[in-house]
């Protein structure tokens, strides 16, 4: 087998390739076509005349405040997880105090009730936080569940004892241990698991939809939804422009982060 | 057993030259050791023949056939890995019978012949165990197994000892001799490693950064080594290299330090004058009451004998090892004599052997 | 894992673990034990009291014949992704592990679609088969195929699957691609020596080798196949036409949001909680704390 010239790998690469291309890049061309042409079935693979007029028209809607909302979420979700479970994982792998196994384990449940399953009471206790139709409420209860917090302690509890114990000895207390030590060693898995969360909280679907019935609270994702819902749209080269822009976000972060990204998926789901 | 029979082999990667020009022809049931540091092409030649990388050039003919551009499964070639790639899925008893049941061999038959490679080799309990439950020595002989029951036209090993303990290696380089020599299968051997070079090896072949610097039999590389590569690194510790010059119409040599050596062996056809290093092993120089004058810098006691480390008061330089029986000398300066029969000739500029 | 140096301290441990104890306190255990109340309780028509009603809405779901369909639906879906997604990945891994031109490239093309959330995997299937504006399916109905899956309820779960199918497919790549990547390089080698070729010597050696990714990836796909693609079929059917793409989830949301029979869809999440446990656990139970390695 030559290494250099294997014709059918590229075969099946380029199919596979084209098949996962194929849909953005006919909602990418699709943003250029004439809505009305569209409308009557006239979508084609060939970029079209209409140029990037439906950005501009898109530009001047919901669509930027949906942008913000939605990055704010992302954001939000991926620096409050990360910020948690790094202290908890940092508490459980380097201390021992009363009431740790019972933590650890009360972590480790919330693997197991992914959002979707318990969205009617979480509905029903946010509404008693008064939570409804805020922009916390979009984010506070996503931060909560134990992936990342599971990592962190595999991480911390590999840091081999002779650098803690060079720490003690130098006079740094925990805190200044974590700051100085624990945070840069993590680095990697830190940068990877703030991909993984920024594409999760981006991507969140059910729970804001459930949480805000306010529009001016509606992320892209659902913004973009609701207009493919109505199927007599008429102006489909605009649902194009901000499906293209809804996608396009997460999809620079994967490609700017892949390396590490990848790295840090096959870790996280130790 | 069949021969092999290498011609204008050459590899390179881009524009480096990992190999250049291997001819070699090894007799059907001779054990050839490639030797050399790392980084010399000794594995990328093995991996040749084994039909893993493909070379630039030349050609290799096992038993007459031309199996330079066939696939490695279709050569019926056999290989030790150097970290024994067992399949870790499957028992010891499977990891033999796995080719044999690609051949299509017989269940009898494969039974047949795992148990007597197992026999041969001390494996016999543990054929129904994984290897992660078995040490590195066992894994070894397994790897050793694999290759063994399928009868192969030509075994391969790419440093299988070097993963060993210093204990376990000796008992199974005698092993290894022992097996190639009773199976007499063709059988080509890479290592680092010189002692394993000169006890393994019917003939060696050092490498020095791609090319053969010379294709010989373990006593003639040590008493004739054909350049000062090959001198300074088989043998330990390491033969001694003293600059000289071509003195007296090619019959003597002068060192730096000032005497002369005369040749026992015939003159030099090279004129007066030419730059020459001079070698000498440890263990034969001399110590002599009118020789040189040696400064000592370090004794290692070994026991059974000490190593001396110094350098000629003369020059300064070189530094020296001698190899002396006994106890450690007294003293801080040794007086030292180079018997001329133990001298080896080498040019200076090329480091070739003078003859 | 216990390590040897641990910092003695008692209240700052405490106070490091209390966020994320409190939130899963409030987030997690008071919603799972309201869903366990609420699951046994009854409301009247007008939603102004609800009464206790033990395990009668268990047992209305278990015997509910509509309810036993959406849970043979279900674990179809369930099956039918995992089967496209893992077998169409781990065969485009195979080839990505190749030492061929270009590979990072493919690799890069095949990796991006993680990025994309599911319902927006729904929204370009959409306009990909849409009966009247979507290229390919404009295209069907052009050339004589009655194609609509608001319709048709076969056509309505093949699109369900196939975008639900190809959203996960970059997922079990990057995982099956760093599990051909970990099987040992040698040990191919000794087999293609040992005379195994090509799609033997991945089935003999290759595959069983994937075999810790292979398990960790269905019960991944299982999962994600149950919960996570509530957006991908509510964009694409909203559970329809009737209830031929109805899955558990969306059931949980339409008994519980849209027609707020709380009691039954309490009763619902329940069973999907009780459901998800018992995965995990399986998961663990196989895998202990690692993922293969």
């Amino acid at each position: 087998m030559n290494p250099r010239h294997d014709p059918l790998a590229h075969a099946v690469l380029l199919l596979g390739a084209i098949l996962f291309v194929a849909p953005l890049w006919l909602v990418f061309v699709g943003s250029t076509q004439d809505p009305a042409a569209i409308a009557r079935g006239e979508l084609s693979f060939l970029p079209g005349e209409a140029g990037f007029g439906a950005y501009t028209r898109v530009l001047n809607g919901p669509v930027p405040r949906m942008l913000m909302i939605s990055l704010g979420m992302a954001l939000a979700i991926a620096i409050g997880k990360i910020i948690i479970s790094v202290l908890s994982a940092f508490a459980i792998a380097f201390f021992r105090f009363p009431g740790r196994q019972v933590a650890f384990w009360l972590i480790f449940i919330t693997l197991m009730l992914p959002v979707e399953v318990r969205i009617i009471p979480t509905y029903s206790v946010m509404s008693d936080l008064g939570l409804i139709n805020t922009f916390t409420g979009l984010w506070l209860p996503l931060i909560a569940s134990a992936t990342a917090t599971l990592l962190f302690r595999q991480v911390f509890v590999a840091i081999p004892d002779e650098l803690v114990e060079a720490a003690r000895m130098d006079g740094a207390g925990p805190l200044r241990f974590l700051w100085d030590i624990v945070l840069p060693v993590s680095g990697a898995n830190i940068a990877a698991l703030f991909v993984i969360l920024f594409i999760y909280g981006w991507n969140q679907y059910l729970w804001p939809l459930l949480v805000a019935t306010n529009p001016r609270l509606d992320t892209i994702v659902i913004g973009i939804v609701k207009m493919v819902a109505v199927e007599t749209e008429t102006d489909w080269s605009a649902v194009m422009a901000t499906a293209m822009i809804a996608v396009l976000p997460p999809v620079v972060v994967v490609l700017l982060m892949q390396r590490w990204f990848v790295a840090g998926l096959t870790e996280v789901e130790k | 057993m069949a021969t092999l029979e290498l011609a204008g082999l050459r590899k390179s990667f881009g524009a480096t030259d990992v190999l250049r020009q291997i001819d070699l022809s090894l007799a059907s049931g001779e054990m050839l050791v490639i030797v050399g540091a790392s980084g010399c092409g000794k594995s990328t030649l093995l991996r040749m023949v084994a039909g893993l990388e493909a070379p630039s050039a030349g050609s290799i003919l096992l038993d007459g056939l031309d199996v330079t551009s066939m696939d490695p499964s279709a050569r019926d070639i056999a290989m030790v890995f150097q970290n024994y790639a067992l399949y870790p899925h499957m028992t010891v008893f499977d990891n033999m019978a796995y080719g044999l049941r690609i051949r299509g061999l017989s269940r009898d038959d494969i039974a047949r012949r795992v148990d007597e490679a197992a026999s041969l080799l001390g494996l016999s309990e543990f054929l129904g165990r994984k290897p992660r439950q078995l040490s590195g020595g066992q894994r070894q002989r397994v790897a050793m197994g694999r290759a063994i029951v399928r009868h192969p036209k030509l075994f391969l090993f790419d440093e299988p000892l070097s993963n060993l303990d210093a204990a376990l290696r000796v008992r199974t380089r005698a092993e290894i001799r022992r097996l190639q020599r009773r199976l007499g299968v063709t059988s080509l051997y890479v290592t680092h490693d010189q002692v394993e070079a000169m006890t393994l090896g019917d003939r060696l072949l050092v490498l020095h950064q791609g090319q053969p610097a010379q294709l010989a039999t373990p006593m003639e590389v040590f008493e004739r080594p054909a350049d000062t590569y090959v001198a300074g690194f088989i043998g330990a510790p390491a033969m001694n290299f003293l600059p000289a010059t071509l003195v007296n119409s090619g019959t003597a040599a002068r060192l730096e330090a000032g005497p002369i050596l005369g040749f026992v062996d015939g003159r030099r056809d090279r004129p007066d004058g030419t730059a020459l290093i001079i070698g000498i092993r440890p263990e034969h120089i001399r110590v002599d009451r009118n020789g040189l004058s040696l400064r000592i810098d370090l004794v290692e006691p070994l026991g059974s004998e000490t190593l001396v480390h110094g350098h000629l008061a003369a020059t300064g330089e070189p530094g020296l090892v001698i190899r002396l029986a006994g106890k450690p000398p007294e003293g801080e300066v040794l007086t030292i004599d180079f018997p001329p029969e133990q001298i080896h000739v080498f040019d200076a500029e090329t480091g070739q052997r003078l003859s | 894992m216990e390590r040897r140096t641990i910092f003695g301290h008692r209240l700052l441990p405490v106070a490091l673990v209390a966020p994320q104890f409190l939130l899963t306190l409030i987030f997690f255990l008071w919603p799972a034990c309201q869903a366990v109340w609420s699951s046994m309780t009854r409301q009247d028509p007008f939603g102004l009291h609800s009464q206790f009603a033990g395990l009668d809405n268990f047992v209305e779901l278990i015997t509910d014949p509509l309810y036993r369909d959406t849970i043979g639906r279900t674990a179809f879906f369930m099956v039918a992704v995992s089967a496209v997604s893992m077998s169409l990945a781990l065969l485009l891994a195979v080839f990505a592990d190749r030492e061929i031109r270009g590979r990072i490239v493919y690799r890069t093309l095949l990796i991006s679609p993680y990025a994309i959330a599911p319902a927006m995997a729904a929204v370009l299937w959409i306009l990909m088969l849409q009966p009247r504006i979507g290229i390919v399916g404009v295209w069907l109905n052009k050339h004589g195929i009655p194609w609509d899956y608001h319709l048709n309820d076969r056509q309505a779960m093949g699109v369900i699957v196939l975008a639900s199918a190809w959203k996960q497919v970059s997922y079990n790549f990057i995982f099956f691609l760093a599990g051909l990547q970990s099987v040992p390089r040698s040990v191919l080698e000794a087999a293609r020596l040992d005379g195994a070729r090509g799609w033997h010597r991945f089935r003999t050696i290759t595959f069983p080798l994937l075999a810790p990714t292979t398990f960790f990836l269905l019960v991944v796909n299982m999962v994600y196949a149950a919960f996570d693609t509530f957006g991908t079929i509510q964009a694409l059917t909203q559970g329809g036409p009737g209830k031929a793409t109805e899955t558990l989830v969306v059931k949980v949301y339409r008994d519980g949001v849209v027609n707020l029979d709380i009691g039954s869809s309490s009763a619902q999440s329940v069973i999907l909680m009780l459901g998800v446990i018992g995965l995990t656990a399986l998961q663990f139970r196989f895998l202990g704390r690692r993922r293969p390695t």
